[in-house]
């Protein structure tokens, strides 16, 4: 009994309290494997993200490759038109095409390689030509492409564009949540503790920060930057750190009241180490909170920059340009807009969840 | 003994926590007749305020109550609350601990009255009015025409608790469920509010459940104990046969905790810490200036405890911190002749551990992310930085070991703790650097009695071992007269009267130490003087008459 034991912190007793939370179990386990398609998704998917199929604009979401069958004829007869060729006939056997063709003109066994730049054929080859070369049988293997999502406006697999916007808005909220939790929780902890003047004037700092319309902020520092993505989100955490400062003044301001801090004062400990002892382990749980709801938050504000065209930059993309290009496609291809929105909206459901999890772990009232 | 107007019977009363359902009380029969007073006496945890949330309806969220609670025959377990809302509140009443927090601060405390009125008897808005003005009259708040508009922050501690006893009795209940009443006010007060309830008893004929852990008022006050622990009853009985004959150990324990016996006085000795006309001002608006401590002066010497007095707001916490430079002060405190009023916090790093503090809320007073090992040894970082960790680790399992702690719990947390194991620690954290003047600013307040003792016996152990000199500061008289060699009586920033202890206890030279000291010893006095001399102002009558 009298065993050196550990105490439970009050750490892992709030995540012991969290364990129980199915709900909040429920939505770290989505955000890990979002985290794990973010990172390697886009590695081991079946297609690229830049490749463009241009065969395939706009094709719905399937569990069975394409080409389809009846896909095959007419697509041959697109690519061998520019070679000036007419399909006669096009027959299936497995994976390989037999094209009969005729033309007016001898036929360039080269031509080939017209067949070869469609997306449905690989490998076209010359099974035999006519003696007066007026006609001709090519054999291709056809390209099995399996788009589960569908494609977007340029022919590229959608699944592989939203698992890179997934990595991108991950990249952007951790960014753009670590910068503002850095400064916020420094210039907080700070202002609240030194108090008096110094408080005063860093707060209004902050206001003055505040009152500068964001949109605006945002468009001027893309004119410094340029666009590129890093930056900017850490701007965007730049911005977002006011609110983290706000929360954590106000705790500090509660906290340094409290006898644990006059205790410390009266024990003779310097300030910078009643701040580093005392005061930030304390906001610990308010901030934890308060970086779960804010990057949903900051994933949203990426989503409406992008939106607006200030985002990310092609081909590169994020769920907010996902979803812009899918609203705009919305009639005829609906299903660019439902799957970025609904990617979007589990990692929003479960970022908030997770978060209202923790709050109510971290919460003192259940001590 | 004619039929009980409440009757309990085996009320259990569970929560569900994270770590299983924990059972606060534990069956408990009980019965009260009409007009009766009856107490439910018990340190914290014993369920003695659950017992009665439960009976109310009003427990957490996370609580079940089993078993049988009866008003006039109705069950009131179980009922739901609409039907429970016509016996709550008008039949049943209760005023609550906190004075400050049970009121609505965005509201007018006569249009709080007003609701109940309005809700429960129908009364019209100026018939709800009149009443309430005769009821703030009842209650003895003076000049309650212009009351009746005041906000609660206007009041002061006692007059909200008097609001609170007025919308209590609005709706003439029969049952007045009084939930420490009077703890979060002055020794004064209380006797005042006591006598006020009192009165309104005899005067009104409700029955009053008494929930408190003082066995003073008790004494004074009811007819009927009931001793609980751990959501048992110990003993029932009547308040005589209690006090002179209890049957229960645990009840003797209760009643042997009042603090006793006095300090033998120190041997006399150069003081240590001298303070000259010391005074704290606060800037309050333009200008002007609240002066929360004035003029004090103060010697302190090594083995010597001096007592420092008086109600909330005398100013004599903030006499604690300036004596320590923790507060912008003027005059002079010298610390073995060096002044150290105006050190900068730098400058008064060398003297910060020959002077240490202990805070009077042991839950406030650590921080809760550190180990108990960490928060003792934190002094040693400061003051002697040369130590190793493993050297430092070993002290403060040390200093844990002289106030009773074993050093194996140096790696647990605070809240792992009850409340008088935290204030060991806190006390631990001062003693492992060796100070020589100890500032207690209410070490035993928020302790129950018995644990109060205990530390008690502690820091007058302590003080002999290492001839510490301790600035005892407390509001409670029975804690000073046990521990100090002279005593400083404060009000309003000034002191008021000084003198060696007994001099002060047996013959004090004013009046308002007079009046302190009967306000703490002889309640049942006061009470009884006030009752049998009839100033009141409202009438029965009125209160019948709606």
């Amino acid at each position: 009994m009298t065993e050196a034991v550990a105490g439970r912190s009050l750490l892992l007793s709030a995540l012991l309290r969290l364990a129980r939370n199915r709900a909040a179990i429920a939505s770290a386990v989505v955000l890990a494997l979002y985290v794990v398609a973010g990172i390697v998704g886009p590695m081991v998917w079946l297609h690229d993200y830049r490749t463009v199929y241009a065969n395939y604009v706009k094709v719905p979401a399937s569990l069975t490759p394409y080409p389809r069958a009846e896909e095959i004829l007419p697509g041959a007869a697109a690519a061998l038109r520019r070679a000036r060729l007419t399909v006669e006939n096009v027959t299936v056997v497995g994976d390989t095409a037999t094209i009969t063709v005729h033309a007016a003109r001898p036929i360039d066994p080269r031509v080939t390689r017209y067949l070869d730049r469609s997306d449905l054929f690989a490998d076209a080859r010359l099974v035999s030509l006519a003696d007066d070369a007026l006609s001709a049988t090519f054999a291709a293997d056809v390209a099995r492409h399996t788009f589960l999502v569908g494609t977007d406006a340029n022919g590229r697999d959608l699944a592989a564009r939203i698992l890179i916007s997934i990595r991108i808005s991950l990249m952007i909220a951790a960014l753009a949540t670590g910068v503002a939790l850095v400064i916020g929780v420094l210039y907080g902890a700070t202002a609240g503790f030194l108090g008096g003047r110094i408080d005063n004037l860093m707060m209004r700092v902050v206001d003055v920060l505040y009152s500068l319309p964001f949109v605006f902020f945002v468009i001027l520092l893309v004119v410094f930057f340029g666009r590129n993505v890093v930056l900017m989100f850490i701007a965007v955490g730049a911005v977002e750190w006011l609110d983290m400062a706000r929360i954590v003044r106000g705790q500090t301001l509660s906290l340094s009241r409290r006898e644990f801090v006059q205790a410390a004062e009266a024990l003779g400990v310097p300030p910078g180490a009643i701040l580093r002892r005392h005061i930030i382990p304390n906001v610990s749980g308010p901030v934890i909170v308060f970086m779960t709801l804010l990057v949903p938050k900051v994933i949203l504000l990426e989503s409406f920059l992008s939106f607006l065209g200030l985002g990310v930059q092609e081909p590169l993309t994020s769920l907010g340009v996902l979803i812009a290009e899918g609203a705009r496609n919305m009639r005829n291809a609906p299903w660019m807009l439902i799957y970025p929105s609904a990617a979007l909206t589990l990692l929003l459901f479960a970022l908030n969840f997770l978060g209202d999890g923790l709050r109510d772990a971290f919460d003192p009232r259940d001590r | 003994m004619t039929a009980p107007i409440l009757s309990i019977r085996d009320l259990r009363v569970s929560f569900a926590t994270p770590d299983g359902p924990v059972e606060a009380v534990k069956g408990i029969d009980l019965d009260l007749a009409a007009g009766e007073a009856l107490a439910v006496v018990g340190e914290s945890g014993s369920g003695k305020s659950q017992l009665m949330m439960a009976a109310m309806g009003l427990l957490a969220k996370n609580g079940t109550a089993r078993g049988s609670a009866r008003y006039r025959g109705e069950e009131l377990i179980g009922l739901p609350a609409r039907r429970l809302n016509r016996v709550r509140g008008a039949k049943i009443t209760m005023i609550f601990q906190e004075p400050m927090t049970s009121l609505d601060p965005l509201q007018p405390v006569g249009r709080q009255i007003a609701e109940t009125l309005r809700v429960h008897s129908h009364l019209s808005a100026r018939a709800a009015r009149r009443r309430t003005v005769e009821l703030l009259d009842l209650v003895r708040l003076k000049d309650p025409e212009r009351r009746v508009s005041a906000y609660p922050h206007e009041l002061s501690g006692g007059q909200r608790q008097r609001v609170m006893i007025a919308m209590a009795l609005a709706n003439e209940p029969d049952i007045l469920i009084a939930d420490e009443p009077t703890t979060a006010l002055d020794v004064t007060i209380q006797a005042e509010i006591l006598a006020l309830i009192a009165d309104l008893r005899t005067r009104l004929g409700m029955a009053i459940l008494f929930i408190t852990h003082d066995l003073q008022i008790v004494r004074a006050f009811c007819e009927r104990v009931m001793v609980m622990r751990d959501g048992r009853v110990m003993e029932e009985g009547d308040v005589a046969t209690i006090f002179t004959a209890p049957r229960e150990d645990y009840t003797r324990m209760l009643l042997a905790a009042e603090p006793e016996g006095t300090k033998p006085t120190a041997p006399p000795a150069p003081p240590i810490l001298r303070a000259e006309n010391v005074g704290v001002h606060f800037a309050i608006g333009r200008g002007a200036q609240l002066a929360a401590v004035d003029g004090v002066s103060l010697t302190l010497s090594p083995g010597e405890t001096v007592g420092i007095v008086g109600e909330s707001g005398s100013g004599k916490s903030t006499l604690a911190r300036a004596l320590l430079n923790l507060l912008p002060a003027t005059g002079e405190v010298r610390f073995r002749d060096t002044p150290i009023t105006g050190l900068s916090r730098r400058q008064m790093r060398p003297y910060r551990h020959a002077l240490q503090m202990v805070f009077q809320d042991p839950y406030g007073a650590l921080s809760p992310r550190l180990t108990v090992g960490e928060i003792v040894a934190e002094g040693l970082t400061v003051h002697a930085p040369e130590l190793g960790a493993a050297e430092r680790r070993a002290r403060a399992v040390a200093a844990l070991a002289e106030v009773g702690l074993d050093g194996a719990m140096a790696r647990r947390f605070p809240h792992e703790f009850s409340g008088g194991q935290r204030q060991r620690i806190a006390i631990a954290r001062a003693i492992v650097l060796k100070p020589a003047a100890l500032v207690l600013d209410e070490p035993t307040s928020a302790l129950d009695r018995s644990v109060q003792k205990q530390v008690l016996a502690l820091l007058l152990a302590l003080q002999a071992a290492h001839n510490l000199a301790y600035v005892f500061i407390s509001h409670d008289l029975a804690v000073i007269r046990a521990v100090a060699d002279r005593v400083m009586v404060m009000k309003d920033g000034r002191v008021v009267e000084e003198g060696p202890t007994a001099r002060i206890f047996e013959a004090p030279a004013t009046g308002y130490t007079r009046e302190l000291i009967a306000a703490a010893f002889d309640l049942s006095a006061i009470l009884a003087a006030r009752q049998s001399n009839p100033n009141a102002r409202g009438s029965a009558s009125t209160i019948a008459g709606t």
